[in-house]
């Protein structure tokens, strides 16, 4: 019994740092409606910069006061942000910010390097409260007492903060109608620098106040992103309480699952969300999202055309060079387009579901990675000819898709975004905990090509004929009644309804498609490296394919290819240097706001200002 | 008080304010009439520089302010009340009032929660339920309302009779007068020429983002080719 109390004390005091790191990424999405990916860097930075102020303040109010101007530091490195990065891409297309925060992300992670270098600093110890308490005879730190202790305060500040004043009032109908509350007279310009000064600042103060039981490294940013994102999730996008409620969940039931069944800490939180969203699809205490309620919908998409001949003698050229990389070329370079072909597959497919169905999925790397594990596990474990695995491939990537797409295409949003995300995970734990079968973090190896195929030139064409063929048939997807069918779902639905157009039935198939087709990409990959490793079903391999998508430009069907294609070849000069990051991350900012329609809508649009790209358009 | 001059207006390629010129005097008011898609809601629009003209001069108690973010136009002393009236369902009505609480303006009126109910005493009954639970009507008058608190000296209204039950018309023509006779000015559209008769000093027609006519009631009763070609009757 008594370990039983001190386990839940451990919970809650761990729930105070999640909840004020959540509860600001609840605030800036309520009311920007921003996903932002970079709120783990503002903790990170929260942690660092409380660890480098407690070194020089000294005592109890010492460590407090460092605390609080962490927290101000952090949000004003929020306001900096938001300026700087997000005010010019307000009026881009939904979710398009979160690729400048993914920018954000890579420069903060630099920053912090240069600032305090590689090295894990362990958090002080807080004078005063250094000592343990015994609770039925078990130690409990004060520490966590004085947590647990807080934190209502904290929860009862913010709820007073947005219910009752008059801040609140503004920040609350900003959310659902900032133009409204601009035409009543409000700058709502810097109602919403101030949303995000705070909810940066929360994020600093969670850093800060979680170093005694921690300390601060340069993984942290990514480590709590995902938690902080199913917080937010589960309590339902935008409500306070409902984080509180959702942080200590997930925190006091990790406290168990690490003592009772450890294997399970990998997905604990993924398994409760899931649980969570499909009995309540818009969280515990979250209400339905309407899409375009904020009035944000943006300007109207352009019909896609099958591409003129212009377009296609471009293509052709393209190709053409292609062919004759591995005859003049380095091999090094015939890798070097193999991987981008690849890539550019898999985010072609994403694409599909994303550009076309208007469902946003952060766990598509599930049917890359899972279509490369099938071919893997066919060939080492039943000893099949290379020819069939490589064709199975996608077809269990497709199955894979066909159920869980049943189980998350009732939700919409970021909700679906967030369902498909918690799926991938649980695919990835599987694979990362089932030593016997999939090697776990060892991976699977000598998963080679049939000796027909094997030598870097033909395996290059393979994948050549098999990636472009692939993108080709997505793209000639678009153009058939199946694409209008799904852009008819993802613009109007109730009209497609009325039109007899079985809305959820059309975007479950688009999305076992679209798996297949990622599955079919990760066959590719596997053969290509002989081998295959639990990182390419993680978050960041969704994530990735999501980056360029939005960089390419998500309302244009060569978008995802475009984006693709230059980031890979982008990365892969940066990545010889010492700070890539700083670079990636700086160019990927100036790109987005220098292109808010992606690198293909704002040449296009460019291009069109010029006069030269009107025959091929209309 | 307004004056706007020659203003070209676009959805993106799409040319809805044709060189369109009018004026509105202190303390009239004026019904901006015209079908649908004449360009009423964009001249609102244009006005409040939600859509930012492309080209031409809107000028309010002299100062120009095409280029002006819409909330410093509002603070200026614009009110308006837009067509959908995208009231804040999930805030109460209070709340829906202190959105549009401004100070007031040298020496002008400060409307306060008191002298709105007694125009609209069917929100002081409700006073503390959310946006969504009220009927068309209601949330018509909370719009108003929610801009009175503003203080506002020329008063936008775009179709208030709007998909409102004629009882609440009648209503709203009486709020309407009672308003002009606080010295607010206002600047209606209409596509009910019946209910604009009642409330308007002058009627403005406009067609095709142009204005076909500007004169009295009476005026344009002389011509009844005007009222019945720009007008569906």
């Amino acid at each position: 019994m008594g370990l039983f109390i001190a386990q839940l004390l451990t919970g809650l005091a761990n729930a105070a740092g999640l909840f004020l790191v959540a509860s600001g990424l609840s605030l800036i999405f309520g009311v920007t409606r921003i996903v932002n990916f970079a709120h783990g860097s503002f903790y990170m930075l929260g942690a660092f910069i409380g660890y480098s102020l407690m070194q020089v303040l000294p005592g109890f109010f010492g460590f407090w006061a460092s605390v609080l101007l962490a927290g101000v530091a952090v949000g004003l490195i929020g306001v900096i942000v938001e300026i700087c990065v997000l005010r010019p891409v307000y009026k881009a297309p939904e979710l398009f910010q979160l690729v400048a925060t993914f920018g954000v992300i890579l420069v903060i992670q630099d920053l912090a390097l240069m600032t305090w270098g590689a090295v894990d600093v362990l958090g002080p110890r807080v004078p005063g409260l250094k000592g343990i308490v015994r609770v039925l005879g078990e130690p409990v730190p004060q520490y966590d007492l004085a947590l647990i202790a807080l934190t209502p305060f904290v929860l009862f500040a913010l709820w007073y903060l947005i219910s009752k004043t008059r801040i609140g009032i503004l920040v609350r109908a900003a959310t659902q109608d900032r133009e409204m509350v601009g035409a009543l007279g409000v700058n709502q310009a810097w109602l919403f620098t101030g949303v995000f000064f705070l909810g940066a600042a929360l994020a600093g103060i969670g850093g800060a106040i979680q170093l005694p039981k921690g300390g601060a490294d340069l993984l942290m940013d990514f480590n709590i992103l995902a938690a902080i994102f199913v917080v937010v999730v589960i309590g339902g996008m935008g409500s306070l309480p409902g984080a509180y409620i959702a942080a200590v969940l997930i925190s006091v039931l990790n406290v168990f699952g690490v003592t009772y069944i450890p294997q399970s800490t990998l997905v604990l939180m993924f398994v409760v969300m899931a649980v969570v969203l499909m009995v309540k699809p818009y969280g515990l205490l979250g209400r339905e999202e309407v899409a375009g309620e904020h009035g944000q919908v943006g300007e109207p998409e352009r019909p896609f055309k099958p591409a003129g001949t212009q377009g296609r003698l471009l293509v052709g050229g393209l190709l053409a060079i292609l062919a004759f990389v591995p005859l003049f070329g380095s091999s090094f370079l015939s890798v070097l387009v193999s991987d981008v072909l690849i890539f550019c597959l898999f985010a072609a497919s994403l694409h599909f579901i994303l550009g076309l169905g208007g469902l946003v999925s952060f766990g598509h790397a599930a049917y890359f990675g899972g279509g490369a594990y099938v071919a893997a596990l066919l060939v080492s474990t039943v000893g099949a000819p290379m020819e069939v695995a490589f064709l199975l491939a996608p077809v269990g990537a497709c199955l894979g898709a066909v159920i869980i797409g049943w189980l998350c295409i009732r939700l919409t949003g970021v909700y679906f975004a967030m369902l498909t995300m918690a799926f991938a995970q649980l695919l990835w734990s599987l694979v990362f905990q089932w030593d016997e079968f999939t090697g776990g973090d060892d991976g699977l190896v000598d998963i080679w090509p049939a000796p027909w195929l094997s030598g870097t030139t033909a395996y290059y064409y393979l994948t050549l004929v098999v990636g472009v063929g692939g993108i080709i048939f997505l793209r000639h997807m678009a153009h058939t009644p199946f694409g209008y069918a799904l852009r008819a779902s993802r613009d109007s639905k109730r009209q497609a309804e009325a039109t007899g157009i079985h809305t959820k039935r059309i975007q479950w198939a688009a999305f076992a498609f679209a798996g297949a087709m990622a599955g079919l990409a990760g066959s590719l990959f596997v053969f290509s490296k002989g081998s295959i490793f639990p990182t390419e079903l993680e978050i960041a391999r969704s994530f990735d394919a999501l980056i360029v998508i939005f960089l390419g430009g998500v309302k244009t069907l060569s978008g995802a290819v475009v984006g693709g294609a230059s980031l890979e070849f982008v990365k892969d000069f940066l990545t010889r240097f010492e700070y890539w990051r700083l670079t990636l991350g700086l160019l990927i900012i100036v790109v987005v706001i220098l292109a808010p329609d992606g690198i293909v809508g704002s040449l296009r649009k460019f291009g069109e200002r010029l006069g030269v790209l009107r025959g091929v358009e209309n | 008080m307004l004056e706007c001059e020659t203003i070209n207006s676009f959805y993106g390629k799409a040319h809805i304010l044709n060189d369109l010129s009018f004026s509105v005097g202190a303390g009239a008011v004026v019904s901006l009439l015209g079908r649908n898609g004449a360009g009423k809601t964009t001249t609102m629009k244009s006005i409040m520089q939600i859509v930012k003209p492309k080209t031409g001069r809107v000028r309010f108690l002299g100062q120009e302010i095409v280029g002006q973010p819409t909330h410093r136009v509002a603070k200026m002393g614009l009110g308006y009340v837009p067509e959908e009236r995208r009231i804040f369902t999930d805030l109460t009505i209070l709340e829906n009032l202190e959105v549009g609480r401004q100070p007031a303006r040298d020496g002008g009126v400060e409307w306060t929660n008191e002298m709105v109910f007694k125009i609209f005493p069917n929100l002081e009954e409700r006073q503390n339920n959310l946006g969504k639970a009220l009927s068309g009507g209601e949330q018509q008058m909370l719009t108003i309302a929610r801009t009175l608190m503003g203080n506002p000296k020329l008063l936008l209204l775009d179709e208030p009779s709007e998909g409102i039950a004629p009882v609440i018309v009648e209503q709203m023509a009486t709020t309407i007068l009672k308003l002009k006779a606080e010295g607010v000015t206002v600047l209606i559209s209409e596509q009910n020429l019946h209910f604009a008769r009642i409330v308007a000093d002058r009627a403005i027609i406009i067609e095709g983002g142009s204005m076909k006519f500007d004169g009295t009631f009476s005026e344009l009763d002389e011509q009844p080719d005007i009222r019945d070609g720009y007008l569906s009757v």
